[in-house]
């Protein structure tokens, strides 16, 4: 990666969270573990990996809704824990933008649909009358969502994938430079899951937008993805390009995480559960640790060595 | 063995849900028949906004205002559901039907621990003790593989995965008859989901639950479900077995489903 077009650098990054329940003891869980990864600047970069692996919390991070244990994120060369100015925070607000895994936590039940759209374009482009109008349609025809049905409707009269539509829509309003997608596509019918996939592809490509892609669903990763980062109990385990990555595996949880895409022609049975499971219960075992020395496999294919100390 | 055995768990009739919406009356589900047998896998799928929900929650009689149940039938067991009064209904749901909503993962009450969730419907069922609840829960975290010590967490304490999985342990809590699953598993990773549907399977087999499964992803729904059903506004445009439905579409919207389902290739090193 060269140097010049890195949009977003993350060094070393770790996060822990202390938990202190009312019963039982306190304990840490370390959500990030020394991730270091990058994303240039119109290129999407999919993270996937394990539930729990820390995933949405590397989002989280990034859109600085809490501040790092250890280690850096970089933004455009400039550490997002420094910015102190109001407008500098409001400018890296509307330049990274998030959409959230669940579309129903994101809207103001209170509101309309039109509502959620205008805010955005009045504070962060300014746009007032017909102009503010014409915009309100335009992003919602961009995410194929009937401007004249949709408008005066509340977040609860939609379906779940048709408020997730309006999330993307209300990211794409603000015009920002890199969108951090969390699982956006999943309660998505497929056909509307492959049309918002090709309006991000569109997005990258013909606005440079850059995006941090967060998913479990491999398939779409390989389809929008320049690179892919497979996680694991806070660490990156392996990353590369996806087709490098996915046609040639190296890390155990990687392999096996592949060999669980749902395949229509497998049937899932109770008596195979245990095979599945234990294979599982085994990658893990030797997973578990943290590891720290990093083999580059092929060129640009990096793989964390399972059993070495981090 | 009694006649009622061979019959349907579930047999739903000419169910027509309308909203009834300041802009005027909009039905969502247009009349739809279906049923679902003991033990059976009904998979539900189609178009966004095509009322797979709206099913849902009818059929567990959730469905609120402005929503209601115009025309039509649902009997689950023998019982008429709609004919329900309101004392039956609230002991009928969770202990002979559950359900893991859409977006499950924020159907947690947030100022709640993990334990006192499982705790509230466990203790109100069943009048079991606190401990053996404690016990129950503690059984249920492990099969979905989390750690017990996490039931004093609050929900916004766990991953969206580990919030997904508290709910549909929360759902078999109560052994039902009729499990109804929106989209249960969207927020896991493929590892742990496949997991869970094989330990559900299982579960399954073991104590002969059915369940309506409404999911957007059509080779997991090929994998799980007995039978799927297409719908498609607000219409089921068809139901066939699972394997006749994924080799031989006959309507021209499941096929344009699978058409848009993007592929994982691989090309091997
Ligand atoms: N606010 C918090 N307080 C305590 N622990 C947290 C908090 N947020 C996240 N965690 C923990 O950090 C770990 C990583 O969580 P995160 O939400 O980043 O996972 P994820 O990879 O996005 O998972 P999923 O795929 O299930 O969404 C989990 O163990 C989670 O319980
Ligand atoms: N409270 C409401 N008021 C008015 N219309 C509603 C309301 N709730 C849902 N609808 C409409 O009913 C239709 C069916 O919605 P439903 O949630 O059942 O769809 P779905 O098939 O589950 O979609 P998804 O796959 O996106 O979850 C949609 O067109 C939706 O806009
Ligand atoms: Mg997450
Ligand atoms: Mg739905």
């Amino acid at each position: 990666m060269t140097q010049s077009n890195v949009l977003l650098r993350i060094e070393g990054a770790t996060k822990s969270f202390h938990l202190k329940p009312m019963f039982g003891a306190a304990h840490e869980v370390v959500a990030l573990n020394n991730i270091t990864i990058g994303i240039e600047a119109g290129k999407a970069l999919a993270v996937v990996g394990e539930s729990g692996s820390g995933k949405s919390t590397l989002g989280r991070a990034v859109t600085r809704l809490f501040p790092l244990t250890s280690g850096t994120i970089r933004f455009k060369g400039k550490d997002i824990a420094e910015l102190t100015s109001r407008a500098e925070k409001l400018s890296y607000l509307r330049s990274v933008q998030m959409v959230f895994q669940d579309p129903f936590s994101a809207l103001n039940p209170a509101h309309t649909i039109q509502h959620h759209l205008e805010r955005p374009l009045m504070l962060h482009r300014s746009l007032h009358g017909a102009a503010l109008v014409a915009a309100v349609r335009e992003v919602l025809a961009d995410v194929e969502l009937d401007p004249e049905v949709t408008l005066h409707k509340y977040p609860h009269e939609l379906s779940g994938g048709q408020r997730q539509r309006v999330n993307l829509a209300r990211a794409l309003a603000v015009g920002a430079e890199l969108i951090i997608a969390d699982e956006p596509t999943s309660m998505l019918d497929v056909s509307i899951r492959r049309s918002v996939l090709d309006l991000m592809r569109r997005m990258k490509e013909t606005r440079s937008i850059a995006f941090l892609y967060i998913t479990h669903d491999i398939a779409t990763a390989q389809f929008i993805a320049d690179d892919i980062a497979i996680m694991y109990a806070g660490q990156v385990v392996e990353w590369g390009k996806p087709e490098r990555v996915i046609g040639n595996p190296q890390h155990p949880y990687t392999k096996l995480l592949l060999s669980a895409v749902p395949d229509p022609n497998v049937r899932l049975d109770g008596g195979g559960s245990k095979a599945f499971a234990r294979e599982a219960e085994a990658v893990r075992a030797i997973c578990r640790t943290a590891s720290g020395s990093v083999l580059e496999t092929e060129p640009g294919h990096f793989v964390r060595q399972v059993g070495s100390v981090a | 063995m009694t006649s009622t055995i061979q019959k349907p768990l579930v047999e739903v009739r000419g169910l027509k849900v309308d909203f009834l919406t300041a802009k005027g009356l909009f039905t969502a589900v247009k009349g739809v028949d279906f049923t679902i047998d003991r033990g059976e896998v009904l998979g539900l799928a189609g178009e966004s906004g095509s009322g797979k929900s709206t099913i849902a929650l009818a059929l567990m009689r959730l469905h609120r205002p402005p929503a209601i149940i115009s025309e039509g039938s649902i009997t689950v067991d023998g019982e008429d559901v709609l004919a329900m009064p309101e004392s039956r209904l609230r002991q009928w749901r969770w202990s002979s039907v559950s359900m893991v909503f859409q977006s499950a993962m924020n159907s947690l009450n947030p100022v709640l621990t993990i334990f006192e969730q499982f705790r509230d419907v466990i203790v109100q069922h069943t009048g079991k003790t606190r401990q053996q609840a404690r016990e129950r829960a503690e059984e249920l975290l492990t099969m979905i593989g989390i750690a017990p010590s996490r039931l004093d967490d609050y929900p916004h304490q766990l991953s969206g995965g580990m919030r997904q999985r508290v709910v549909l342990a929360i759902a078999l809590a109560l052994d039902p008859k009729l499990i109804i699953m929106d989209e249960p598993t969207t927020a896991l990773d493929v590892v742990v989901q496949r997991e869970i549907l094989e330990e559900i399977v299982a579960l399954k087999d073991k104590f002969g639950f059915a369940i309506l499964f409404i999911t957007h992803d059509l080779a997991l729904m090929g994998q799980f479900a007995d039978r799927i059903a297409i719908m498609l506004e607000g219409r089921l445009v068809e139901v066939a077995p699972s394997a006749q439905l994924i080799a031989n579409p006959q309507h021209d919207y499941t096929r344009r489903l699978w058409g848009s389902m993007p592929l994982l290739t691989r090309v091997p090193a």
